[in-house]
């Protein structure tokens, strides 16, 4: 639906479906930590930030819709050809894998790896939020001006 | 004979895969800049999918779950960031299309 659809809306509400599915499928792994993340900000907030981008855009007219169908139809018709291919292929290539995996059991805890083992990540993290807020003041700041 | 966590790898691995492919076409293909970002975040879904089933398998879901929500809050930010310049190229050219802006052409 995200790549099918001609209007831009749409693709943004199927992706935040497709988070709600890979929420569910992150609860089926037990990671509701991760899962509750995703469904908040990638369904919740990402969504919003999309929907708001696609409001300051000018939507098509009815006969662009209706151009732009045909273009998507002849542009996307081999991805689902192309798709199950692959997928099919990556299945048969992986069904004799018997790994031995090793057993690596060093913390339960998701707080515990956040703040104690993942530091660096966290102030990489601090830092990329920096640098996105920069970038947004920077943005605003100049269309301000004109 | 392979384990429990094995088959779900097994089982998912095609399905991250092909989430792959479907954001990179869809990146190849569009010319609109808002559908590249969609295409972007169906790769980052994939990324985190694949995190999770790793995770799952190796028996170290703390971790995977700890880099999954780093993944997803710096993602927040590059699609805030990537928006608002959208808007701006908007602002500038009137339309979300990436051949309109080949003023950046060296």
């Amino acid at each position: 639906m995200v790549v099918f659809s001609s209007k831009l809306i749409i693709g943004a509400i199927s992706l935040a479906l497709t988070s709600i599915m890979i929420t569910i499928l992150m609860f089926q792994l037990n990671s509701p930590l991760a899962a509750v993340f995703e469904l908040s900000i990638c369904a919740g907030l990402i969504t919003v930030i999309f929907i708001t981008t696609i409001s300051f855009v000018k939507p098509a007219t009815e006969e662009e819709l209706i151009v732009s169908r045909k273009r998507r139809l002849k542009k996307y018709i081999y991805l689902p050809v192309l798709v199950a291919i692959a997928g099919y292929l990556v299945s048969l290539a992986i069904r004799p894998l018997s790994l031995k995996l090793p057993e690596i059991i060093q913390e339960t805890n998701v707080r515990n790896v956040l703040w104690n083992l993942r530091q660096v990540d966290l102030l990489g993290q601090a830092i990329v939020l920096l640098i996105g807020v920069f970038g947004i003041v920077v943005l605003f700041k100049e269309g301000r001006k004109k | 004979m392979s384990t429990p966590n094995m088959e779900v790898l097994k089982i998912f691995i095609p399905f991250i895969v092909m989430l792959i492919i479907i954001g990179f076409y869809y990146v190849l293909m569009t010319k609109n800049l808002i559908r590249i970002l969609l295409g972007l975040e169906i790769i980052t879904k994939a990324a985190i999918l694949a995190i999770i089933v790793a995770g799952y398998v190796t028996n170290n879901m703390a971790m995977a779950q700890s880099l999954v929500i780093i993944i997803i809050i710096i993602e927040v930010f590059v699609i805030a960031v990537a928006a608002g310049v959208i808007i701006h190229i908007y602002k500038q050219t009137g339309s979300v299309d990436v051949r309109n802006i080949r003023n950046l052409k060296g």
